[in-house]
């Protein structure tokens, strides 16, 4: 495993984006990436995030980042990267994994 | 990577009911054959618990790990006939039992296997099996079991299509759900992932993973965006969306067969629905533009729908297999069951559309004093659509005793409610009771 995308959805209000980051930065976690709208006055997030120290203890970070989502009053997502790649793309399987 | 496709994935999962419908490990079970049938099921168990013992684990991470919802874990087995070459009715109970037993150790949802296959004619262990269905089917809670009676190249067999009959109205006199988990099939495929019809073909590795894709309501929702615009941009949408479902379900699959260390055998490019709302074929084709699934236009509409899934999938997957295409079981579909409550979607409607979409007459509630001859008719012209067309049919009928024409029946789970439906009383008894068998049909022989 290498990279995932944390995505958050949810109503917009100050300090979302430092939660989010501090957890990560925590966790030793390298953002590689961020993208921030605000769509339809809601807040919109996704960040890529390299797990390669992290391989074992994703869930651990998927749980947590529920947990701080449900404090912030925001949906997170935290998922492997493939999914979102793979979908809009024609390679074969072998180059992916 | 752009924010709107991340967010059109999390949409799709979320609000659109996309899934993986299944991974389902195939096992073989020609290696366990022993000399009498209490060691050969004890083999069979074994076998079963030792390949399929992280089966589910495997499944659940990849659930998580990529936010995906894997609905079914299942197995399917080599069809216990010929395993059992030798049984008497009584021993196949062993069989059941074991796969039964087996399938809850390991905790998935459905074993399929408990099959027979007697296109061309009954061996010992086929007609055994057939005779320990009732029991079989109600004293187990996860087997499921099909036979397949007709084939292109071997025609159909009219004297199984009358013991069928006989069999789904004995398994419904001992209960009103059993016969869920019973699929007569012609031209049968040996590696559908789909339940109740799968079984592990001779023709397959020792061991295998095999994935069933679903996403109506993705589908749907692609329509709407579309709307007034002509028929092409329609399959055109399909065939997009059906890549992109597909594409998960290759990547699932390859990666569950890799944690696995299995084979990966192949995609079933199908959109199985639910009886949730939004995740409905029936409401696919009405957002094609009909008022209502079983209207004149539905097989034209199915049939675009279909094969568009069909083109779009198999550029998404390495091997395509199973039955893919669209699935229109009425119990299992909120469309179709408002369809067929309203009297708007008919049986001769459901068998028509049977002609050009992947199954059969499927999940249909029928009055429980149906002659068995009728049930036997209905399977035989399944069959010769099938046959005749080179394709899969399959039948998965449910006479409920003590129900009527208009009553519903409740099956529980992702197997729904069915209102009960009207048959067409003139007898075809005379014609079920010649028996025999119903020669290949010309085209048939191409060597």
């Amino acid at each position: 495993m290498s990279k995932a995308v944390v995505t958050v959805v949810g109503q917009d209000k100050p300090g979302i984006i430092a939660a989010v980051a501090g957890n990560l930065s925590k966790h030793h976690i390298n953002i590689l990436d961020v993208s921030q709208t605000i769509m339809q006055n809601i807040f919109t997030m996704s960040m890529l995030v390299n797990l390669e120290t992290l391989d074992e203890q994703f869930n651990a970070l998927q749980d947590e980042l529920n947990q701080l989502g449900a404090e912030l009053g925001v949906t997170i997502h935290t998922q492997r990267e493939e999914i979102f790649e793979t979908m809009s793309r024609v390679s074969t399987q072998d180059q992916l994994f | 990577m752009e924010t709107k496709q991340i967010l059109e994935t999390i949409q799709m999962v979320e609000e659109e009911h996309l899934d993986i419908r299944t991974i389902t490990m195939g096992i073989s079970l020609l290696d366990t054959v022993a000399g009498d049938p209490k060691t050969t099921a004890q083999n069979i168990y074994n076998k079963i618990t030792t390949y399929a013992k992280d089966l589910v684990s495997v499944a659940e991470q990849i659930e998580r790990e990529f936010g995906i919802p894997i609905t079914n874990k299942r197995i399917s087995v080599t069809p216990i006939a010929l395993i059992a070459g030798h049984a008497t009715p009584d021993e196949m109970l062993y069989y059941a039992h074991a796969m039964d037993d087996a399938a809850k150790t390991v905790g998935v949802d459905f074993i399929g296997g408990y099959s027979a296959l007697v296109q061309k004619g009954f061996a010992n262990g086929d007609l055994a099996l057939i005779k320990s269905m009732p029991r079989a089917l109600t004293e187990t809670d996860l087997v499921m079991s099909s036979v397949n009676i007709g084939s292109t190249k071997a025609g159909i067999n009219l004297d199984a299509i009358k013991l069928m009959g006989e069999t789904v109205m004995a398994i419904a006199e001992k209960s009103d759900t059993a016969n869920a988990k019973l699929v007569i099939f012609a031209n049968a495929v040996e590696d559908n992932p789909f339940m109740a019809g799968a079984f592990h073909g001779v023709s397959e590795p020792d061991v295998v993973i095999n994935v069933g894709v679903s996403g109506p309501g993705v589908v749907k929702r692609a329509i709407e965006k579309v709307k007034g615009e002509s028929i092409q941009v329609v399959a055109e949408t399909v065939k997009q969306t059906a890549f992109k479902i597909t594409r998960v379900g290759q990547m699932v699959g390859s990666l569950a067969a890799q944690r696995l260390g299995v084979e990966f055998g192949i995609v079933d490019l199908s959109l199985a629905p639910t009886p949730a709302r939004g995740d409905s074929v029936a409401e696919v084709l009405e957002e094609i533009g009909l008022e209502q699934v079983g209207a004149h236009g539905t097989t034209a509409a199915l049939m675009l729908l279909n094969d568009a899934v069909k083109k779009g999938g198999v550029m998404a997957s390495q091997r395509v297999g199973g039955l893919s295409g669209a699935f229109i079981p009425v119990s299992e579909d909120a469309g179709m069951i408002d369809a067929a409550k309203a009297g708007v979607l008919s049986l001769a409607k459901l068998e028509a559309m049977t002609s050009v979409c992947s199954v059969g007459l499927d999940m249909i509630a029928i009055p429980g004093d149906t002659p068995a001859t009728t049930i036997s008719a209905m399977i035989a012209d399944e069959a010769a659509i099938g046959v005749q067309n080179n394709k899969t049919t399959a039948v998965r009928i449910l006479p409920t005793i003590g129900k009527y024409v208009g009553d519903m029946v409740d099956y529980g789970g992702l197997l729904g409610t069915a209102p009960v439906m009207p048959v067409v009383e003139k007898s075809s008894a005379d014609f079920i009771n010649r028996g025999g068998h119903i020669p290949a049909p010309i085209h048939s022989f191409k060597n």
